[in-house]
């Protein structure tokens, strides 16, 4: 056999090993979706015929589509077989998050409202994925309509974090870190609107990066909040999700706020990187992005990353933006304001679920709608809306939205200030690990602390990358390391965090979700304690 | 003094149209209250020579060409409607009764 050298298990490959691999035709597309499914079936646990997750497992996905999976990826193999020319990722498995619209396949956002809705178009992103000849394995659970940090705002139930099941896998994109941490895909998509993909890579051990607002295509995402959302790529390395960064990104005339132009190639950038030199670049500490409200081994394995980008060469400088202190505050206004907004559309009308009122014979539209959105919108979901709707209206709508407007640009002009010292800013992506589940569920805004250090990002539409630091001392969890670059310049990310993951590993000897437990064994454990 | 009472809930809730539940109106209350006056430090930040920003980027009338495109056919944009009828979405009266 020449060159690539897959390990025997194919779910522990990387994307770019698999898409050589595939090319070289040392295994088939076939092989390598059916490797995945067996491992879903193996450890994703089971659904209930009401779509909840039942019984101790990772529960990462909502919808797998074996069929479809097989077939898609029998016709990689078929067109190779041809000897037709085919995309650098043609063949490689990927889980879609269910916030994405998939022409065929069951798109909820983690929601009853929309149980059973299947769209008739896919979503820019999900067309650019066919059009790589990627093979979608199936759709992973969130939090409803992306509000949370944790996947327990889940209708279908919450994800559990591959490295302790009782401990949550971050959110709303829990589903797809914990699918790339239990090894069920080597990639999958998610939505960052103040931290869901950052927050959940952070608690997994795993790679996902917010793009540039605007770098990715909207068209298709059931919407959160339009001016912060950013769909991007997760991954297990740097240079995967630089692979699928390149996939998704593009100028779409179907969404408005899509970017033109040129755009970094942020392949090269991470190939760059893995030399793990820094010599030349300059890497800003954000003052107010650590200290009180982190956890001690967060701040150790934090303080080690500034050592060892050092080490490859950067210069560590400390920078302040003080309005990052309000951003939480702002977002909290800005966001409910724009979903209360958004999530109107769910009507009961054209999609989605109907309810009727008891108690009245021929109910009007309105009460249809009010009935609907009580039973179809869960307690997080009800939360926003209501709280959007009241900084919308008259008599506050200037003290709260458009203050939290104004905070928008002072965050707006730290950035700037601080990217006139630094080429990139680095921060602990969460203040703690993966906390237990059911641990904040009373207390929403503690759940919202956990994306303080994610949102001054959204609100300014800069990108930024979460990548392992290692674990934290205390409770043997993983740790993210945030990286935040200038608006359209995504490649650094590629280029710092290529870095840093090749002295890092080399250190550790391989990659940290290496040490992720072996989940039969935890799985045997939970079965076990059912049964007495 | 809380910044929230359970009847401007209740009303939010009616202009939302999501008919909250009794229990529900009184936990939404509470939370709500802890909420905004978090949220409220906000209003002491900027001050009036601060301009506002709606969004990440500035942009401003994109438009794309006016060109006849492929679109879903009837059958598939009635494809998830909860009742439809005669090619068309079949929804609940709009009117109040006679």
């Amino acid at each position: 056999m020449t060159g690539t050298s897959l390990p025997a298990d194919l779910t522990r490959a990387t994307a770019a090993g698999l898409a050589q691999a595939l090319a070289a035709g040392e295994v088939s597309a076939v092989e390598v979706a059916q490797a995945h499914l067996d491992r879903i079936a193996a450890v994703d646990g089971t659904r209930d015929a009401d779509g909840v997750a039942t019984g101790k497992a990772v529960h990462a996905f909502l919808h797998v589509c074996a069929e479809s999976a097989l077939a898609d990826a029998r016709a990689v193999d078929d067109a190779r077989a041809a000897g037709q020319p085919l995309p650098a990722l043609a063949g490689v498995p990927i889980a879609v998050k269910d916030v994405m619209a998939t022409r065929g396949l069951p798109t909820t956002c983690g929601s009853r409202i929309l149980q059973g809705w299947v769209p008739p178009y896919d979503a820019t992103v999900v067309a650019n994925i066919r059009a790589a000849r990627m093979v979608v394995l199936g759709k992973t659970n969130m939090d409803e309509f992306a509000m949370g940090s944790s996947t327990e705002h889940s209708a279908y139930g919450p994800t559990r974090n591959p490295w302790d099941l009782d401990r949550i896998p971050g959110g709303s994109g829990g589903g797809s870190a914990a699918s790339l941490a239990a090894f069920e895909t080597p990639l999958a998509t998610g939505t960052d609107t103040g931290g869901s993909i950052r927050q959940p890579a952070s608690v997994t051990g795993t790679v996902g990066v917010k793009p540039t607002y605007g770098a990715v295509s909207r068209y298709g995402l059931v919407a959160l909040a339009s001016s912060l959302d950013q769909a991007g790529p997760c991954a297990r390395t740097v240079l995967d999700t630089a692979l699928l960064h390149q996939v998704m990104a593009g100028h779409d005339p179907m969404d408005s706020t899509s970017l033109t132009g040129e755009y970094p190639d942020v392949i090269a950038a991470a190939r760059a990187g893995a030399t793990g030199s820094l010599d030349g670049v300059t890497v800003g500490v954000v003052r107010e992005l650590s200290g009180d409200g982190y956890q001690a081994g967060v701040l150790r394995r934090f303080e080690e990353s500034l050592a060892v980008l050092t080490e490859a060469g950067a210069k560590v400088v400390e920078v302040s933006c003080p309005s990052f202190t309000v951003a939480l505050a702002a977002y909290y206004l800005i966001l409910p304001s724009e979903a209360s907004s958004n999530l109107a559309k769910f009507d009961a009308m054209r999609y989605g679920l109907r309810v009727e009122p008891g108690g009245v014979a021929v109910p009007t539209a309105e009460q249809v709608m009010g009935a609907t959105r009580a039973a179809g919108f869960g307690d997080e979901v009800k939360r926003r809306i209501i709280l959007g709707t009241y900084a919308l209206s008259s008599g506050y709508y200037d003290a709260y939205y458009g203050s939290a407007q104004k905070v928008r640009t002072l965050i707006q002009r730290d950035f700037a200030a601080a990217f006139g010292q630094a080429d990139v800013l680095v921060s602990p992506t969460s203040p703690t690990t993966a906390f237990p589940l059911g641990d904040k569920l009373e207390n929403p805004l503690a759940m919202y602390l956990q994306d303080v250090a994610t949102i001054p990002a959204n609100l300014a539409g800069v990108p930024g990358m979460s990548l392992p630091s290692g674990l934290a001392e205390e409770d043997g969890l993983p740790v993210g390391l945030q990286i935040l670059a200038p608006a359209g310049a995504d490649d650094r990310l590629y280029r710092v965090g290529g870095a840093l993951e090749a002295i890092l590993t080399a250190r550790w000897g391989g990659s940290v979700l290496d040490r992720v437990p072996d989940l039969s064994a935890a799985l045997a454990t939970a079965a076990n304690g059912a049964t007495r | 003094m809380s910044a929230i009472s359970r009847e401007e809930v209740s009303h939010l809730a009616m202009l939302a149209r999501i008919d909250l539940q009794p229990d529900e109106l009184d936990r939404l209350a509470a939370q709500l209250d802890v909420i905004l006056d978090a949220v409220a430090t906000v209003t002491q930040v900027a001050g009036e020579d601060v301009p506002a920003t709606s969004h990440p980027m500035p942009l401003t009338n994109v438009t794309r060409p006016d060109e006849p495109r492929p679109c879903l056919t009837q059958d598939e944009a009635l494809s998830g409607a909860p009742a439809a009828e005669a090619g068309r979405f079949r929804v609940p009266r709009i009117l109040e009764e006679d």
